[in-house]
């Protein structure tokens, strides 16, 4: 027994005398840490971020954004304008020139024919392309010469920057690609290694464990990338990897570490490494349910009905739904539970910057005028019970949301502040697949919303909040017809809106954009469509051994990787 | 003893297929949806053209029967096509089973995996058993001793305590604060040379710790009891009565018949082995079978989840059968006929 035990001593001596963890010093190497691992590499068939970073390496597309939203030139010499010519005048066309002597990891020369087939790809019905929203209105790509690519739409495109611009929708290889288009894409093998342009390749996949991946030697900026190798390494949890970059050194970058603040700082606190935060247009919102979700109306219930019958039985009373809004105090829930990830806001539509309103700018806490407001209504708890009535309705809400600590917790904060107000609530949460998912035949899916309240995060994918915000155009109201399918959730119906949307599709001056994007914004937030809680922000965190990072939420985090050294 | 194993082996296919089915409607029935975890700036009509690409909305019975089909033929065909390195007529357009979320084949991820996780997983079992029979029966035979009451004590922490509460620590220790032992598991090591190899050892020896510590605990609880009921047999008495040695009267009188549970028990542990250990993989990043499984099931990934559940309820019933052939053998009063 001494002898065994003193055996495993000597083991565990030799093992660690061996000089440290010591991976991420390396100076070759470049870890990069997504505690969501890949599942593959083929960013028109992304199950999410973690597939359009892994390709973002190795993928580029014509233009990226930068940290602050603005577009800037990658694999073309300009951004094409009106005024440059490169969109047409009726804003129906528009024109890109990729930049001469650009050659793929292979040595092949980049063409616009690649270009062409990249949108064919995601284009084509039997694909199942991931992005196809990028490419809506897009009539039709054609190559003009070698170098000049025209997409064209079908309707007059105030915003044409959806195809090609960000890491969505970058640039894949013809020849590689040509077997995996439509049914193909069912079984391809080549989206575990796709040929690009970007400043790494790839030399080894492992499906949802790691990437490794190595310098191009074709790649376009002498001297760039700085790193021979780059490892891409997924799994785990966002704590543990945060730890270690911010704790133990071993891995470089850490991507999306939502975790609780206090552990999230103290692990700063180390001093190995730094975090880094992006906003772009996420809102963790609570969404206000317009039609009755009473179990008792059975096929009518969460129906909406165009004469307006079948609505909620108290939340639309402007009363209701205001005090309801100010009882909240978004700072502790922006503070307490998300940290450098959030900030309170009031607006939908919170950036970038041009697009923000100014008019919303205080929505509370206000426990006391949230109550004086209800008893000025005529609001009151007449039975002593501790929840007010309305018309002889007690104000009881069911309010659901998806599983995650964070959500549980803002739903006990939220619950809390509005028993203070006579409103008793009853929380719910369902697991994120079937939350989010599509099954018809579940009750609990949130664009069925069959609860009074449901709070998630969505926002624009791109700076150009046009496709976001007509996601509350009355055409797009949830309904049995529609097999619940549509962005209007909260089945919300306003004239006026939907003109100004209409607006919106012919207006190509960036300015007037703006003026009306926050006028739409400011209609759906006073009139208690939807309850902003928190604007949030992408959080991830680097060593401090890594200069050149350039936190982005508007394009891939990892978008000038091509740019980061070791010091 | 031949017809015994021939007849259950036999008894055992319609069973494995019934289990098929049932794990196939469970999965399938779930409300969990492929398309659920994409982003949810991705309108409804490009996720329903995402299913139909899958196949993901066509009728139960379609979907269970080309299953059937990809698992029992056309993956055996493609295994004896790649290891023969022979083609058969058709193999173009055979459908091997095709996971959602990578759109690769399922077989191949799963025997790309079995290797970290066989040696994680699979050495941490083997220390196991090998720490747990000689400390279980030195307890037993020493009953009340400290060595006893020290042990006991050691696998009840090691039995109770959880594994994800025991590597974090581990992590926290060895990894934050020592910096002795890398937290993150890297999968693409290859063990070429005496300074690999010490990395590799590095690696691996915080999960198989955590897991050892708990079979170790499992086991070590199991033999004892099996060591002490053996002791207080007649037969025992009867040996010592003979005046054979002590060494002679426990070694083989006692532990031979009290290993035969184990055995047992160590055989149907097996299939865990390949199972992965789910929590310790993923605290550790071991990435093996058992987080392929999780990131299937959150995916919704049907055809995955569908496949490995069901090599583990294969690896069941196989590893069943030869724990009750293995008892046959080392247990002579037990006669199949």
């Amino acid at each position: 027994m001494k002898a065994k035990l003193s055996l495993l001593l000597i083991v565990v001596m030799a093992l660690s005398s061996f000089g440290g963890i010591g991976v991420a010093q390396d100076g070759d190497t470049v870890n990069i840490l997504f505690w969501q691992a890949a599942s593959h590499m083929n960013p028109y068939l992304g199950n999410g971020t973690k597939e359009f970073e892994a390709a973002a390496l190795v993928l580029e597309p014509l233009a990226r954004y930068d940290p602050d939203g603005i577009m800037v030139p990658w694999l073309v010499d300009e951004i094409p304008t009106v005024a440059n010519g490169g969109v047409s005048e009726d804003l129906t066309s528009i024109t890109w020139t990729l930049s001469e002597g650009i050659t793929w990891s292979d040595g092949s020369p980049l063409t616009s024919a690649d270009v062409v087939f990249s949108g064919d790809f995601c284009m084509h019905p039997d694909t199942g392309c991931t992005v196809l929203d990028q490419f809506a209105n897009v009539a039709s790509i054609e190559a003009v010469d070698d170098l000049t690519v025209t997409i064209t739409f079908d309707v007059a495109k105030p915003f044409p920057y959806g195809p090609f611009v960000g890491y969505l929708t970058p640039i894949i290889q013809k020849a590689q690609f040509e077997d995996c288009i439509g049914a193909g894409a069912l079984e391809c093998q080549e989206s575990f290694g796709p040929i690009g342009t970007g400043a790494y390749m790839v030399t080894d996949f492992r499906t949802n464990d790691v990437i490794t991946y190595a310098a191009n030697p074709n790649y376009r900026v002498e001297g760039q990338p700085a790193f021979e190798r780059a490892v891409f390494k997924g799994g785990g949890d966002a704590e543990s990897a945060a730890r270690a970059v911010l704790e133990t050194g071993e891995a470089d970058y850490a991507w999306n570490l939502q975790i609780s603040p206090a552990v999230l700082s103290a692990m700063e606190a180390a001093g190995q490494g730094t975090v880094i935060v992006g906003f772009a247009t996420s809102v963790e919102r609570l969404l206000l349910n317009h039609t009755n979700p009473d179990p008792a109306l059975g096929e009518n219930r969460s129906v909406w009905m165009a004469d307006g019958s079948n609505g909620h039985p108290f939340l639309q009373v402007e009363a209701v739904w205001k005090a309801m809004s100010m009882a909240i105090d978004r700072e502790v829930i922006a503070g307490q539970l998300y940290g450098a990830g959030g900030v309170a806001t009031c607006n939908i539509l919170p950036g970038p910057p041009i697009y923000a309103s100014p008019n919303n700018p205080f929505c509370g806490p206000d426990i006391d005028a949230a109550n004086a407001m209800l008893d000025e209504a005529g609001i009151m708890d007449s039975d002593g019970d501790g929840v007010r009535e309305y018309m002889g309705i007690p104000l009881r809400v069911s309010y659901q949301t998806s599983t995650n600590a964070v959500r549980q917790n803002t739903q006990a904060l939220i619950k809390q502040w509005w028993s203070e107000i006579g409103i008793e609530t009853e929380l719910r949460n369902i697991d994120a697949a079937v939350f989010f998912g599509g099954d018809i035949a579940s009750p609990d899916t949130y664009s069925k919303f069959f609860t009074d309240i449901e709070m998630y995060t969505n926002g624009s994918s791109g700076t150009d909040p046009e496709t976001y915000m007509s996601g509350w155009r009355s055409d797009q109201i949830t309904h049995p017809d529609n097999s619940w399918n549509g962005n209007n959730v909260v089945r919300w119906y306003n004239e006026d809106y939907d003109a100004l949307l209409d607006q919106l599709a012919e207006t190509a001056v960036l300015e007037d954009r703006a003026d009306l994007a926050i006028q739409m914004n400011d209609m759906l937030v006073q009139t208690g469509a939807i309850i902003p809680l928190v604007y949030r922000g992408s959080v991830s965190a680097h060593h401090n051994s890594i200069n050149g990072v350039a936190m982005n939420a508007w394009d891939s985090e990892l978008w000038n990787i091509a740019e980061w050294t070791r010091s | 003893m031949g017809k015994y194993t021939i007849r259950r082996l036999l008894t055992a296919i319609p069973t494995i297929l019934v289990i098929s089915f049932i794990i196939f409607a469970v999965v399938d029935l779930s409300p969990s949806d492929p398309t659920g975890n994409l982003p949810l700036t991705i309108p409804p009509e490009v996720r329903q053209k995402i299913r139909e690409a899958l196949g993901a909305d066509d009728p139960f019975a379609v979907k269970y029967v080309k299953w059937l089909n990809q698992f029992f033929i056309a993956e055996p065909l493609n295994f004896i096509e790649t290891t023969l390195g022979i083609t058969f007529p058709g193999s173009e357009d055979r459908v091997r089973v095709i996971s959602w979320a990578t759109r690769g084949p399922v077989i191949d991820i799963i025997a790309e995996r079995l290797p970290q996780t066989l040696w994680v997983v699979g050495s941490s079992y083997f220390l196991g058993v090998m720490i747990a029979v000689p400390v279980g029966v030195y307890s037993a035979y020493r009953q009340y001793s400290i060595f006893d009451q020290v042990g006991t004590f050691a696998m009840m922490v090691g039995f109770s305590v959880p594994t994800f509460f025991t590597g974090l620590m581990f992590i926290v220790i060895f990894s934050v604060n020592l910096k002795w032992f890398p937290s993150v598991y890297d999968t693409t090591l290859v063990v070429t040379d005496i300074e690999s190899l010490q990395q590799q050892l590095r690696q691996m020896f915080m999960p198989v710790t955590v897991l050892t510590l708990y079979t170790t605990a499992q086991m070590s609880r199991y033999t004892r009891a099996s060591t002490l009921d053996n002791l207080q047999q007649d037969y025992i008495r009867t040996a010592r009565s003979k005046g054979l040695t002590e060494r002679t009267v426990v070694m083989r009188h006692a532990v031979r018949n009290s290993l035969i549970p184990v055995v047992t028990l160590i055989a149907l542990q097996i299939p865990g082995i390949f199972a992965g250990a789910l929590i310790t993989e993923q605290i550790f990043r071991v990435n093996g079978i058992g987080q392929y499984l999780i990131i299937a099931i959150q995916g919704g990934d049907l055809p995955t989840v569908q496949t490995v559940t069901f090599i583990f309820a294969v690896l069941v019933v196989f590893f069943n059968i030869v724990a009750d052939v293995l008892y046959g053998i080392l247990d002579p009063r037990v006669t199949y006929s």
